[in-house]
């Protein structure tokens, strides 16, 4: 019973260290607070998947009361650990992500085309999926290539496994 | 099949309501890829930031050995003073009347086979255009020309005020460049897409355009050329690499010396004076202010105006003027002796150059220590007379300086007008600036802004300090103007607003890490002044690559330099490795070796996101760490004979070493003695509690000195690092030592299993 209490505690200890990293790098003042505008970026480099829902929930959580424009560390310490812990936003496998890909794909061309994605990832029947500027940032942070095929994207999805260096 | 509309609109619903869940999922799934890639990005930066930044506070580590050495080294013999005061000393700087000479460029005759662009004074536009063509084309100025026109430059810049003041009525707009640091590619760049300097189109470029890059020499000779062209249109600002001691470590003097072998000191000893006349700053429209590190709390625009700008011949240095000075002089009048004639130790504060750490301006040990009573003419000496006596000839030297020093000081003030013939002498003698002038030159070109308020010393970089929106608003107000343009630190969009946009930095090198790494940009300030940007990469293969490419390129770049320096502290990692290794089982917990690893190298980089890339494998979250050690070596270099503690070493002191080698290569010829080499390896070992024998040092000189005739090239020996490396990234697997060879060589170093 203690063993298992002090595997835990180590766990949680761990996961502080990277969470205090993974901030750390958005720290440009160093003084434990980041843009809020950040914090998404920083739960997401952490390994979790939220919604654009899921995440303002979230953020409400780790706000001041009196919205500041900054996150704190200690208030966001707490709720990502608990995060971490119940592995909550756990990433999508890749089968489930190639069939939301087919189901876009109605006509089974094996391919999206770059204007479709953008039109699928921005609206929806009329109803906005996310923050205005996402086309804008959509559009730039796609594959240069020029046939603009959406499959090279899937394709290239960095592994989860870390990466082997091979020395020399 | 029961199609009625109903259904029909039941089956569009679902599909509609999938289609809506598919796109959620798939935008969930792409925020998160982005936020990786975002991630790696900003640590990326961070590792290169923190491996430069570490560099320079190398340099002020080296500069603070030295005076350490005088304080503490005591000779064990007759060759080892004279070594170190020859080392210690710099003869070569002596001779300024050798000024003189460089007026003596016209006796050097230029070859008929001479291909390259030819100059004549004074210069015409087409003159400067043909010099950006010839080296397009990779031609190379003769020396002749180059001497020619640094010293027509430093005419015209004697001329130039402090801080140049220049107006938007009479050009149509004024584009400002910042640090282009020898890359030629992005000047082409800008004056191809910007157009070339004229009348209309006036330009500032805001400091350190050598160092680093390959082609300081052709950019300086651009900008030298359109300033006498265009002398009230385009304006430099001096940076603080525009100092000949940063330019020993960051390889200018090492470029010129490789391209002019003949006239290459020469050139080096010109530019010297050339730099320390370039103006500090430059105010547009009496609004906007240009200069190229900050400010600081103390920023005095009306002292800066008045002092004179070339006795800051390197902020490296601190030759500054005591207070107490005068009653010295009166001590000193009292203990006259019979003067050894040995030159003062260039580090000294009343020395002529002195390369100390900019934040250190009190007074060293050396001239507190008690003046010896005489000096004993030959016969056996101990080590400590030894040491007193080098001490006390050095004080004699002093005093005669000092005397000199408050000669030239009243005869400066009667004669307030200084002409270019009087600067010329003065620069030879012990023109002084008082502590204040000094350091308001080391806050304008070495200080970063930051966001939080105040003003502190910015430790990172060893000079300047780090100023808050305050302290630029203060500046503002007091000076009525309207915004700052600083340059001094690379952005990743080459350029950054900061400070409620009253504080603009632009820096003009693109791919300046690493092919990839970063925009370069430059801003054009129209009659309203508003700032508008122009970014650019010189480099067409980064326009092809995709986002995640260009990242993982400069990524792969990034750690392959962080590699480099974990095994450079091979030996103290394996000993923090050992402490968490308690029953020395071989592992250790992936998190202990980010704690062990952050506390032996103090990058304060997060190495838990870095793990990945840097840990090939661990099972169940344990590390072997000797293999992991061994790993590293593996890529690294490999030399023949040297075993691979010495090569650990030798690569963690490398920048070190190479600029202790320039400073020791007085005649910039490239090679040292074996002994030369031998004694500075002793010293910065002995220094550094680097634990190496005799022997072993007699073997790496040995094994290094190729064509065994006692002379070590020491360019390629640095080269042979970097050929070494390239010749591992190809492919080639060279034998490398393994550690167990570490017994049988006899050398101790600390860790070594």
């Amino acid at each position: 019973m203690a063993d298992e209490k002090d595997r835990e505690e180590i766990i949680v200890a761990e996961f502080h260290k990277k969470i205090k990293e993974a901030f750390e790098v958005f720290d440009h003042e160093s003084n434990n607070t980041v843009d809020v505008r950040e914090i998404g970026t920083i739960i997401r480099s952490l390994g979790c998947c939220p919604t654009e829902g899921e995440l303002h929930d979230l953020i409400a959580e780790v706000e001041e009361e009196e919205p500041t424009g900054y996150i704190r560390f200690e208030k966001f310490l707490p709720v990502m650990t608990e995060i971490l812990l119940e592995r909550r936003y756990r990433p999508i496998p890749e089968d489930v992500l190639l069939r939301a890909f087919e189901v876009l794909d109605s006509a089974k061309r094996g391919f999206l085309t770059k204007d479709e994605l953008i039109k699928y990832m921005t609206e929806e029947d009329g109803v906005s999926l996310c923050r205005p500027g996402w086309s804008a940032v959509a559009q730039s942070r796609l594959t240069a290539t020029s046939t603009s095929q959406v499959q090279v994207i899937l394709l290239s999805q960095p592994p989860e496994q870390p990466h082997t260096t091979t020395p020399g | 099949m029961g199609s009625g509309t109903s259904t029909r609109h039941h089956f569009a619903f679902q599909n509609a309501e999938r289609a809506f869940k598919a796109a959620a999922l798939i935008q969930r799934w792409y925020r998160r890829y982005m936020a990786r890639l975002e991630m790696r990005r900003r640590c990326t930066w961070s590792i290169f930031q923190s491996i430069e930044y570490a560099g320079q506070q190398d340099q002020v580590k080296l500069h603070d050995f030295f005076s350490y050495l005088m304080d503490h080294f005591i000779p064990s013999s007759h060759n080892e003073r004279d070594f170190l005061t020859r080392m210690l000393t710099e003869d070569r700087f002596a001779q300024d009347s050798e000024m003189e000479k460089c007026s003596d460029y016209e006796s050097i005759e230029v070859p008929n086979s001479y291909t390259g662009p030819r100059l004549s004074f004074p210069l015409l536009p087409d003159h400067a255009t043909a010099l950006i063509e010839a080296f397009r084309l990779k031609q190379q100025l003769h020396a002749r020309y180059v001497l020619n026109l640094l010293y027509e430059t430093k005419k015209h810049l004697v001329q130039l005020p402090n801080i140049n003041r220049v107006s938007t009525c009479y050009s149509e707009e004024i584009t400002v460049c910042g640090d282009l640091h020898g890359q030629l590619d992005d000047l082409i760049f800008i004056f191809y897409k910007n157009g070339l300097p004229s009348p209309e189109r006036s330009y500032v470029f805001n400091g350190d355009f050598v160092d680093r890059g390959k082609d300081s020499v052709e950019i300086l000779m651009i900008l030298f050329a359109f300033m006498l062209v265009y002398p009230k249109e385009f304006h430099l600002n001096r940076g603080n690499h525009e100092d000949h001691m940063v330019n020993l470590r960051y390889g200018f003097t090492k470029e010129v010396m490789n391209k002019y072998k003949i006239h290459g000191k020469e050139i080096l000893r010109t530019l010297k004076d050339v730099f320390c006349w370039l103006p500090l700053a430059t105010l547009i429209d009496e609004k906007v202010l240009i200069l190229h590190g900050g400010v600081s709390d103390i920023t005095d625009l009306e002292l800066l105006d008045k002092i004179e700008r070339n006795k800051i011949v390197s902020t490296m240095r601190c030759k500054t003027r005591r207070k107490n000075e005068k009653q010295m002089e009166e001590k000193g009048k009292a203990n006259r002796k019979s003067s050894a004639q040995e030159p003062i130790p260039w580090f000294l504060p009343q020395s002529r150059s002195l390369p100390s750490s900019p934040l250190r301006f009190s007074s060293y040990k050396a001239h507190k220590t008690s003046r010896s009573s005489s000096i004993p003419c030959g016969g056996c000496l101990d080590r400590r007379e030894l040491s007193r006596q080098v001490r006390s000839s050095v004080e004699l030297e002093l005093e005669r300086y000092r005397q000199q020093a408050g000669l030239l000081v009243t005869r400066q003030k009667e004669e307030p007008s200084r002409s270019a013939s009087e600067a010329d002498s003065e620069a030879g003698e012990l023109q002084k600036p008082t502590q204040e002038e000094w350091r308001q030159v080391v806050d304008i070109l070495w200080s970063d802004p930051m966001a939080q308020e105040g003003c502190k010393a910015n430790t990172i970089r060893g000079g300047g300090c780090y100023f808050g929106p305050d302290v630029t608003q203060q500046l503002l107000q007091k000076y009525n103007l309207q915004f700052l343009i600083r340059s001094h630190e690379c952005k990743p969009e080459g350029y950054e607003f900061c400070h409620n946009r009253k504080v603009l930095t632009i820096f003009s090198a693109s791919n300046y890490y690493e092919v990839g790494s970063n925009r370069g940009a430059y801003v054009k300030l129209g009659p309203a002044l508003t700032p508008h940007i122009v970014q650019y990469q010189a480099n067409k293969v980064t326009n092809t690559l995709t986002m995640r490419q260009r990242i993982s390129r400069v990524e792969e770049s990034a750690l392959r330099a962080l590699r480099e320096k974990l095994f450079a502290h091979s030996s103290d990692l394996l000993s923090e490795f050992k402490k968490h290794d308690a029953d020395k089982v071989g592992l250790i917990t992936l998190s202990d070796w980010a704690a062990a690893v952050e506390s032996v190298l103090h990058l304060g980089l997060p190495w838990r996101m870095l793990r990945s890339q840097l840990v090939n494998s661990s099972a169940d979250n344990m590390l072997e760490y000797k293999s992991w050690l061994k790993n590293l070596a593996k890529e690294q270099v490999s030399h023949e004979n040297i075993q691979s503690s010495l090569l650990e070493t030798l690569y963690r002191n490398r920048s070190n070493l190479e600029t202790i080698f320039r400073i020791i290569d007085s005649d910039h010829s490239g090679f040292i003695s074996l002994d030369e080499f031998r004694q500075t390896w002793k010293l910065l070992s002995s220094h550094m509690n680097i634990d190496i024998t005799e022997n072993c040092i007699c073997d790496l000189a040995r094994s290094i000195d190729f064509n065994k005739d006692g002379h070590i090239d020491i360019n390629e020996f640095l080269e042979a690092f970097r050929l070494v490396e390239k010749s591992c990234l190809e492919g080639d697997t060279s034998e490398c030592p393994q550690a167990t060879n570490a017994k049988d060589s006899g050398c101790n170093s600390p860790g070594a299993c």
